[in-house]
């Protein structure tokens, strides 16, 4: 899956937890926590939808680090 | 014969609903459990079912419209050998204790017996909201494409026919709508309806309503304990380590897994205080505070919690947190809790003194777990902590009992692995 790809599938999963985000205006360098009010279960859902979508497990420890949208696409595309 | 289809109650408190849309129009066939219309209330957008087999006669309600409760809304032609089927039964997939439309949140659940009854010749439809699921077609009435709360505010200000955007077999974003705009032509705005956001006045006022009655009537005792929470720290990191995201636990699993098993040391706390007594909870039903996105808090109710282990307390806690966001709540989870527990935690708070939400007796709070110094053995040690907190009502319990509840928890949570 290329870079494209990858970003428009979080997005796409990031915005199913939270329908209040508009895709096009997702800024990748801000705390998905803060701007975007994610708490835990929904980071805990992102992961899970991500993990069956792209069949990528982060694991606990590293997802707890995974602060912003960047901090994930760089992550995930390792 | 023809049936009336009427406008349920959606909870004790409510005197009507606005009418949102149609999923049938006259001549189309329904069977008993298809959902035919969608209301709003300042619950959020609820679905309603239709529990006679026919055909849609007549309908009498435009889509927009503030409905008032008992109001027919359309004619059923009831099918042969239907005819004298009695009032609408709860489906069978709900608890046999809830046949219990909606209610606001922070409102007073509604006991089966407080609803209106139908008059004799109306049907009551059962209300219900139902899970969008991605994948759902259009094709049969009762199904339909999931649209995200903001995509329907949005299509239903700009009068678009959500119609045009299903059939994709993906969830309807705000982003389609919008798209979708930007490609016809202008559209004679829909008529103005209640907003659908969470931050809507109904659910502040709905709020304000209960938590000004709980102060004005309910006599609160605050107590709080310290919880040390480093078992419970290590046995997740260790359960979590060997798991895909979607089997791992949270640490609110077990803070209300440990919640439960207390409460079954001390139903004193679990249950309602009605007509001067105190009326012990049927189960252990605890509603969850959700804070919603954009504003707004609703207390959804997860059933038997006492008799879920953790993992199951997880999965219903992350859809139902899931879905308390998205507007799509099902109306046996709003009315029933018996008690309330709230984590604000996350938000930095040490600790948080909850408002009883009347008829229950307690709230449980707890603020965020942090590295704290606490006293171990002839020593000091860094653990991870949390402030338990307890609201209670001194007409039910005293603070000696409270304190033993508290306790109880933290006995609990120092044993993870019995939870």
């Amino acid at each position: 899956m290329n870079q494209q790809a990858m970003r428009a599938a979080v997005i796409e999963e990031l915005t199913r937890i939270a329908p209040d985000i508009d895709p096009a205006g997702v800024d990748d360098n801000v705390s998905l926590r803060d701007e975007y009010d994610l708490d835990s279960m929904d980071s805990l859902n992102l992961a899970a939808a991500l993990h069956q979508r792209l069949g990528i497990a982060i694991p606990e420890a590293d997802f707890a680090r995974l602060q912003t949208l960047g901090d994930l696409l760089a992550y995930l595309g390792d | 014969m023809s049936r009336d289809f009427v406008m349920p109650s959606l909870g004790a408190d409510m005197a009507s609903a606005t009418l949102l849309e149609w999923w049938v129009k006259p001549g189309d066939r329904v069977k008993k459990g298809d959902v035919i219309a969608v209301v709003e209330t300042s619950k959020g957008a609820i679905e309603i079912e239709v529990f006679t087999d026919g055909v849609v006669e007549e309908i009498l309600v435009p889509a927009g419209q503030e409905v008032a409760v008992g109001t027919v809304m359309a004619h059923i032609d009831a099918a042969e050998g239907d005819a004298e089927a009695g009032p609408a039964s709860t489906p069978a997939s709900a608890p046999a204790s809830a046949p219990r439309p909606g209610v606001e949140s922070g409102s007073e659940p509604a006991e089966p017996s407080a609803q209106p009854p139908a008059e004799p010749q109306i049907e009551p439809p059962t209300p219900t909201v139902q899970p969008e699921r991605p994948g759902q077609s259009q094709t049969a009435i009762g199904k339909r494409q999931p649209v995200s709360p903001a995509a329907r505010r949005l299509a239903r200000e700009q009068g678009l026919d959500l119609a045009m955007l299903q059939g994709a077999g993906k969830t309807v974003h705000r982003q389609d709508v919008k798209q979708a705009l930007a490609t016809q032509t202008p559209a004679t705005p829909a008529p103005e309806v209640a907003s659908s956001r969470p931050d809507r006045p109904g659910m502040r006022q709905a709020i304000a309503a209960a938590m000004t009655r709980s102060k004005r009537e309910i006599p609160h005792y605050y107590l709080a304990e310290r919880i040390d929470l480093r078992a419970a720290s290590v046995w997740l990191s260790q359960f979590n380590s060997e798991r895909p995201p979607q089997q791992r636990l949270l640490m609110s699993a077990l803070l209300l897994r440990a919640t439960a098993l207390a409460l079954q040391q001390y139903p004193q706390m679990n249950g309602f205080y009605r007509d001067d007594h105190f009326l012990a909870g049927a189960g252990i039903h605890m509603g969850v505070a959700i804070s919603l996105r954009g504003g707004g808090l609703v207390t959804p109710a997860i059933h038997e919690v006492d008799k879920l282990s953790p993992p199951d307390l997880m999965r219903h806690l992350l859809d139902m947190t899931e879905r308390a966001r998205r507007g799509q709540l099902r109306s046996s989870e709003v009315t029933d809790a018996t008690v309330t527990v709230t984590a604000l935690g996350e938000r930095g708070v040490e600790s948080v003194y909850g408002v009883i939400f009347p008829p229950q007796v307690a709230i449980v709070g707890f603020g965020k777990v942090s590295e704290q110094p606490c006293v171990v053995g002839d020593g000091i040690a860094i653990h991870p902590m949390v402030q338990a907190t307890l609201a209670a009502d001194h007409r039910v319990s005293d603070g000696h009992l409270g304190a033993r509840f508290l306790a109880a928890i933290a006995t609990r949570l120092q044993h993870p692995e019995q939870l």
